[in-house]
């Protein structure tokens, strides 16, 4: 008698989706922790056009008499040991914005930095570029993230914030489908918070300017632009933490794998 | 309780110890690689890219956005040197330049030199525009000098020149201060030998008695205190090889679009 074989389960994540999930994730982390050490050039941030040392900053991490501060508007917080004011690796106290575990190359240099970050930065835009036409000419996006009318529904939003609130998550196959705030959050991160990324960054670039002037009218100036590019920077590490409180909650090892192998259940779980 | 502070402690530490190591692993290896000759040639080969990528989607002779008396920094803050270092550009700092002339020379079938007077007398361009430091600061100034394509025109480029050096009287330690460009940005409409900045002569700090814009590059390209302005095959053959002072020292880009 011939024995059934267990039918694999179904694919979740197609190959093109892996590999940039792991190529993004990586370039990412690059491209903040060299964009950091850029900001340790002058930490000093402002709207408009233009913004030196004389020009009033809306944020400064800086330091003074040996400590490090933060400073907010007319608000300023005290970071010594984290920001402005930090002990090396080398065990002496330095005083940079971001400390050296932050940053690349963990030694002061803007210029390796730039190195890294605009290389890489090629990495991520083109990876995102290849994931979006791919995923909207597969149907891939439409498929996992295309909200539902049904999913529109407040009832159905509420209800999917008390699951979240409760930490109830959905297991196996039955988290095949993403939820309405996960969508939300994968459809800012995609569609909003990465292009956008891309587009302040190019309008620091004096000959993007030149070819590109309108990058400066939607942005405000190319000052205004760093300091977007610089908070959406903060909002894409605030969406990565999340992600990860998710993915610990959720169950991290079937999520991990999943995106791995491309299926989230074992043959032998079904 | 105290069975639990025992449990939890051990994993505590080991979470500790396994984060540090982690990150020390990754720092260190990012320093490895930073340091590494031939992932240094892959990551610096993106400067070919943006050179190609951006002058293929930008107009030869794109203009850098022009602002207006109003947009202009209440405080355009000097950087880089603030004067000329050489003894002869003190003697004729003290002479404000009476007897200073800019040699044009190098690969040229005419070369020629300019009093900072000729240089004044011929027609002008004046700009306000956006000075971006590769730090990442801006300030907005405005600019006057003549455009340095039609000097190098009157000087007659030959076929095989490719590049133009800046020679500065500004020196860090031991090494001059020098910066090149290629032809497409020496002949850019805005790229100008300023001999005025914001409605004055160009004060010391800034350069006296000219200094270059090429309004599409960084502020480590308008180089300051121009003694000489020499026409080359191959930038290579100057300084440490890489086309400018900062280029030689701090390994910055040579295109400096971006």
């Amino acid at each position: 008698m011939p024995i059934d074989k267990p039918k694999p389960a179904p694919v979740r994540h197609p190959l093109s989706v892996r590999l940039w999930h792991w190529t993004n994730a990586a370039a990412l982390l690059i491209l903040l922790m060299s964009g950091l050490m850029i900001f340790n050039a002058h930490p000093r941030l402002y709207w408009g056009q233009f913004g030196a040392n004389a020009d009033p900053a809306w944020l400064e991490i800086g330091d003074e008499d040996g400590r490090g501060y933060v400073q907010l508007g007319e608000r300023r917080f005290d970071t010594t040991g984290v920001l402005g004011v930090y002990q090396g690796a080398d065990g002496s106290q330095k005083t940079h914005a971001f400390p050296y575990w932050a940053t690349i190359p963990s030694e002061y240099s803007l210029a390796d930095a730039r190195l890294w970050h605009l290389a890489f930065a090629w990495i991520f835009s083109l990876g995102l570029s290849v994931y979006m036409l791919a995923g909207l000419w597969r149907g891939h996006i439409r498929a996992r993230l295309h909200i539902t009318r049904e999913q529109w529904a407040p009832r159905f939003i509420w209800q999917d914030v008390k699951d979240h609130l409760r930490l109830r998550f959905p297991k196996g196959n039955e988290a095949h489908d993403y939820n309405i705030l996960q969508k939300f959050s994968y459809i800012a991160v995609i569609f909003l918070l990465l292009p956008l990324m891309i587009l302040t960054g190019l309008t620091m670039s004096p000959a993007m300017n030149a070819a590109w002037p309108w990058l400066l009218d939607i942005f405000g100036g190319r000052q205004s632009a760093r300091s977007l590019h610089f908070l959406i920077s903060f909002a894409l590490t605030a969406f990565f933490m999340l992600h990860m409180v998710m993915l610990l909650l959720a169950g991290p090892v079937p999520h991990i794998r999943a995106m791995i192998t491309g299926r989230l259940a074992r043959r032998n779980d079904l | 309780m105290t069975k639990n502070a025992k449990i939890i402690l051990p994993r505590r530490r080991l979470l500790k110890l396994a984060g540090a190591s982690a990150g020390a692993l990754l720092l260190g290896g990012c320093d490895a690689l930073n340091k590494n000759k031939d992932v240094r040639n892959i990551l610096s080969s993106a400067e070919t890219l943006h050179k190609r990528a951006q002058r293929l989607i930008m107009d030869r002779n794109a203009l850098a956005r022009e602002f207006g008396e109003s947009d202009m920094s209440p405080h355009f803050r000097m950087n880089g040197s603030i004067t000329g270092d050489t003894a002869e550009y003190k003697r004729h700092l003290a002479e404000h330049f009476a007897n200073w002339k800019l040699r044009v020379d190098g690969m040229v079938a005419r070369p020629a030199a300019y009093s900072l007077a000729q240089l004044m007398a011929m027609p002008s361009r004046e700009q306000i525009t956006r000075h971006d430091c590769v730090e990442g600061w801006s300030a907005i100034g405005k600019w006057r000098g003549p455009q340095l394509g039609p000097i190098l025109d009157r000087s007659r480029l030959l076929p095989a020149a490719r590049y133009i050096i800046f020679h500065c009287a500004d020196r860090f330690g031991p090494d001059p201060y020098y910066e090149s460009i290629d032809l497409i940005d020496a002949y850019h409409p805005q790229t100008i030998l300023a001999w005025g900045m914001n409605g004055e002569i160009l004060p010391t700090g800034h350069g006296a008695p000219i200094r270059l814009r090429t309004e599409r590059q960084l502020g480590y390209k308008q180089a300051k205190f121009i003694m000489r302005i020499e026409a080359t095959d191959d930038y290579n053959k100057f300084g440490k090889g890489k086309g400018g002072y900062w280029e030689d020292v701090a390994d910055y880009a040579w295109y400096a679009g971006i």
